[in-house]
């Protein structure tokens, strides 16, 4: 194990031009379909790459089924259930909106509120009673002193 | 309130760093993709028998007999097929369970010729020369094998060669458990 | 025997450390001037025995001693001289004798450029940060010592991975490294202030300066990390939202906000312990990067050789860190509120929302790079969380805030007048507006927030631009006059318009080649034309080329638009022997409007006969991501060289610099 990769391995090598000539639809339409869906679709065997820019012989044929399915006349949603039924969730880097997945979408909503409320508390203690314009005796003080120092400073010298 | 605030980040902390304990467990592999097949019918697929081989071909009607078969996905351009080939003719023989092949993305006279050298154990073996069979089985490669029970459903499923003892023996367990559902 | 030297050194390193961590702490507890002053020794005793072993190990590359195994695993005879160096902090041993030396390096800049803090505080930091060493250090003997023999030697090395060896990512490990170990001494500092138990306007200005540095230097590392991947990787991508990428963004992001909110407790003493848990939330985050990559939790493109042991040693060493400094804040923090009021639409204002958007970004993508272990670990369902889900969450939580960052420079402190800031910001609303609606119009495809984001971009832009010339009276004094105010005006301030500048230029790249990106694949024969983006290329035939360690198969393109001749671009399809792999070298036309990028390869099709498969993309407006990041850095090294910073920091209000009794 140890001799075997101590290096730092990046998988990517065969990160080269993925989608292969031979695989383009004539349909423009289509085509574009086709790299839309398989930009978000996981290559299986690589380790985290999209099976669009990936030259895995598994990927290549995901890529030619796609286009087959969709000449077949499915849609988009039909062809990644398509894939979904034999890949699982796993193959889909836009994860779907269900049970296992409701705390990840929602996360960021959840922050945000989180967030807005501690925001919301720090504005109410700091601005709510005694209103903006009032500065405690220590803070004026302490601004007398670090704006004498500043002035002090300007009038220095570079070393 | 404040005191509540402050205490959160070391929460978070404390969760997380349960995750990671769990995660560095020595028998996780982070790579492995559970196959989405288990306790669902096999796919719908038909294949032809290889040309020159005298079993017959594979088709997903083959795989509800009434006893749990070894479905194998094999090549003859996979090194790692070599080393399994010679394990699975023996457990084949010795757990008496039917082990049929897909024949991935092969060229017919290769398969033969591989299959002439190392001897035959599948009772039926599916041509699958475009490779679309191993994409409906879901395989991210070969060689890769499924446990399909007494009623056509996946119950178990191995990536790579069944060739260590521990793979060996969850064949076995898999087995043992698929036969008895299939007495009750 | 060098190597031996280099791995004595790190001991002895070690050692000092170890005293480090004691001796100041317990002098500035007991008010101990000799003992707090040993840290400054001991820091920088630490810098040059590690420096020293890092040379060793270094040594053992450029000489190619293959009794090494570390160079035997990563280096080969044939290889060039400058990669054969790289090769130091290519394996997993040597990056973190590198980061160790990083994190040295910073504890020797604290104790010589530190005059200007009381001993009590430069003691304890110190000693915080030789906390940090001793893990580091005992990690690196135990369990991944650089130095380790190899018996009998192999003939030559196996190679570094031919993808690593670039200039572009040769320089990217250190400078990423400075900046995620950079932001240790901040760490350091949110403890000491801890232990302390008191935090100021004086602290946050001496903390500023060693953030500044940190966060410069992280910019420039990920920038450089995505240029690479953006011509080295052949398929134009520059950021995939890969674990490993993530983990270098959230220090950056936490960072950035620290940078922010340590000015409102610089200038106005509010955000004192959310300033200081976002100290010591970067620095985990860093730790947490270093874990994530070592240990292989997570599935990765990028990640080095995976060991469950170091993966556990790491967890402890973040465990006790963190964990121990979190506890600390949990005590400390509820007695440290106080400061200056404000109203909701203010200076402080408008920096808190900059603080809370970029703190909910940094929890969305914690969150989504970590969510497919947790679910693992509840269910056992693997999923992917890639770049739809983070289009879908990163991106709406900055827009708003890249709406704010126009705004902000202009609100004043403690209450600012909104309807009069925005008045005077009409021209910036009105050609953003305008530049959204004519991109709408021009471009049919691509997504409509590519349009909403450029017209953030250019507002955040003309904003930006406007509040620096008012601010030095452009066109509305006399030129002289200007100047005046121009030289008058802070470094701190030209820094960060220059930064804001910098942030609208990298959207403008951002958009332009995620968004309304080209492309072309064919099958190329001598004689293949292709057309892209109103260029003409001809393929004009392959020819082997041969390399110091790879044999290159070289493409010839001649470039033309509009039927006159360009240039020629020559991608290489390169075939490493002894590293057993290939890599594509793309050939790029580079323009401010967009680059022209070629790469080729082998094809996958046996029926393509001698063809070569060639890939041809137009990137829009890419080079301004790499323009806006060396804004970013440049307005990070302004801002540093205020001389503010440089000459003097304040003295304490009220300057007990002896013990300060322990609350």
């Amino acid at each position: 194990m140890r001799g075997l990769l101590a290096t730092l391995l990046i998988v990517l090598a065969g990160m080269a031009a993925a989608v292969e000539p031979d695989e383009i639809l004539d349909d423009p339409l289509l085509e574009a379909r086709a790299r839309e869906i398989s930009r978000d679709i996981r290559c299986v065997v690589c380790q985290n790459e999209p099976i669009d820019s990936s030259n895995a012989g598994v990927a290549r044929d995901l890529r030619l089924l796609i286009r087959e399915r969709l000449l077949a006349g499915d849609s988009d949603d039909a062809v990644r259930q398509y894939l979904v039924d034999r890949y699982g969730d796993y193959v889909l880097f836009k994860p779907p909106f269900k049970p296992a997945t409701y705390a990840l979408w929602l996360a960021p909503f959840g922050l945000l509120a989180l967030g807005g409320v501690a925001a919301g508390m720090a504005l109410r203690r700091r601005g709510g009673r005694g209103g903006a314009e009032a500065l405690s005796a220590e803070d004026e003080a302490r601004v007398a002193e670090l704006v004498a120092r500043y002035d002090g400073d300007a009038n220095r010298k570079d070393i | 309130m404040q005191r509540i605030l402050v205490l959160l980040p070391i929460l978070v902390v404390l969760i997380l760093g349960g995750f990671f304990v769990w995660g560095l467990n020595p028998d996780r592999d982070p790579n492995a993709i559970p196959s989405a097949l288990i306790s669902k019918p096999v796919p719908a697929f038909d294949l032809a028998p290889i040309d020159g081989v005298d079993v017959p071909g594979l088709a997903s009607g083959d795989l509800a007999g009434g006893e749990p078969v070894l479905v194998n996905v094999f090549a003859s351009w996979c090194v790692p097929c070599r080393a399994e080939h010679k394990v699975l003719t023996r457990l084949a023989t010795q757990e008496g369970f039917p082990l049929f092949g897909i024949n991935y993305k092969d060229k017919p006279e290769d398969a033969k010729a591989w299959l002439e050298e190392l001897g035959n154990p599948y009772l039926r073996i599916g041509s699958d020369e475009s490779g679309r069979a191993g994409l409906d089985w879901g395989i991210s490669g070969v060689p890769e094998s499924f446990l399909v029970d007494a009623t056509g459903t996946v119950v178990w499923r191995y990536v790579g060669p069944i060739a260590t003892e521990q793979a060996q023996d969850d064949l076995r367990q898999a087995l043992a458990a698929a036969r008895e559902r299939a007495g009750t | 025997m060098i190597p031996e030297l280099g791995q004595f050194a790190l001991a002895l390193a070690l050692a000092l450390a170890l005293v480090q961590s004691l001796v100041p702490m317990a002098g500035a507890a007991r008010g101990n001037l000799l003992w707090m002053r040993s840290a400054q020794s001991t820091a920088l005793g630490q810098l040059l025995f590690v420096g020293f072993g890092f040379g060793a190990l270094m040594w053992a590359f450029v000489v190619s001693d293959f009794t090494v195994r570390n160079v035997a695993e990563n280096s080969n005879s044939l290889k060039p001289m400058i990669f054969k160096v790289a090769a130091t902090w290519g394996s997993h041993e040597g990056s973190l004798l590198l980061w160790t030396l990083i994190l040295t390096l910073f504890g020797a800049g604290v104790a010589v450029f530190g005059s200007n803090i009381p001993h009590a505080l430069r003691a304890r930091t110190l000693s915080v940060q030789a906390w940090i060493s001793v893990g580091f250090l005992s990690f690196m003997l135990f369990t991944s010592n650089p130095f380790e023999r190899i018996l009998p030697p192999p003939l030559d090395g196996n190679d570094l991975n031919p993808l690593l060896q670039d200039i572009g990512l040769a320089i990217h490990p250190p400078l990423l490294y400075v900046g995620y170990v950079g932001f240790s001494i901040v760490f350091s500092f949110a403890v000491a202030a801890l232990i302390e138990g008191r935090v100021d306007a004086a602290w946050a200005r001496w903390v500023r300066p060693w953030t500044l540095a940190a966060w410069m230097s992280l910019t420039a590392g990920i920038a450089l990390g995505s240029w690479w991947a953006y011509y080295e990787l052949g398929w134009g991508g520059w950021w995939f939202w890969d674990p490993v990428e993530n983990v270098s963004f959230m220090p950056w992001l936490l960072g950035t906000a620290l940078l922010h909110s340590a000015i409102v407790t610089e200038k106005r003493g509010a955000f004192k312990s959310w300033t200081i848990l976002l100290a010591i939330l970067t620095f985990s985050l860093s730790l947490l990067g270093t874990f994530i990559v070592r240990s292989g939790l997570l599935t990765s493109v990028h990640a080095f050789a995976v060991d469950p042991e170091r993966g556990v040693y790491i967890l402890g060493l973040l465990g006790v860190s963190i964990g121990g400094s979190l506890t600390l804040y949990a005590v400390r923090a509820p007695a440290m509120e106080g400061g200056g009021l404000f109203a909701p639409v203010s200076r402080e204002g408008g920096l808190l929302i900059n603080n809370l958007l970029l703190a909910v970004a940094t929890g969305t993508v914690l969150f989504g790079t970590l969510y497919p272990l947790f679910l693992e670990a509840v269910t056992g369902d693997k999923i992917s969380v890639g770049p739809p889900f983070y289009n879908a969450s990163f991106v709406p939580i900055m827009l708003p805030l890249v709406f704010v960052m126009g705004l902000g420079p202009l609100l004043t402190w403690k209450r600012a007048d909104l309807k009069g800031v925005l008045q005077r910001l009409w021209l910036a609303l009105a050609l953003a507006a305008l530049a959204a609606l004519v991109i709408w119009y021009l471009v049919t495809g691509g997504p409509a927030l590519a349009v909403l984001a450029f017209g953030l971009g250019i507002w955040l832009f003309v904003a930006t631009a406007q509040d620096w010339a008012a601010r030095i009276k452009l066109f509305r004094a006399p030129l002289s006059e200007s100047l005046r105010r121009a030289r008058n005006l802070p470094r701190a301030s030209h820094g960060m318009s220059l930064a804001h500048l910098g942030l609208a230029v990298c959207i403008f790249g951002f958009v332009g080649s995620s968004a309304w990106k080209e492309d072309v694949i064919v099958f190329a024969e001598p004689g293949t034309r292709v057309q892209v983006a109103g260029y003409d290329l001809e393929f004009q035939g392959v020819e082997q080329v041969p390399g110091p360690n790879y044999t290159a198969s070289r493409g010839t393109l001649a470039v033309s638009r509009d039927g006159e001749f360009l240039q020629y671009l020559y991608p290489e399809r390169r075939n490493y022997p002894v590293a057993r792999s290939q890599t594509t070298e793309s050939a790029i036309r580079h323009t401010l409007g967009g680059d022209l990028y070629a790469s080729m390869a082998e094809p996958a099709a046996a029926t393509a006969g001698n063809a070569w498969t060639l890939r041809v993309l137009f990137e829009p407006l890419v080079n301004f991501i790499w323009l806006g990041s060396f804004m970013l850095v440049l307005g990070g090294a302004l801002s540093l060289s205020d001389r503010r910073l440089r000459v003097g920091a304040p003295r304490r209000a009220r300057a007990p610099e002896m013990a300060q009794p322990a609350e």
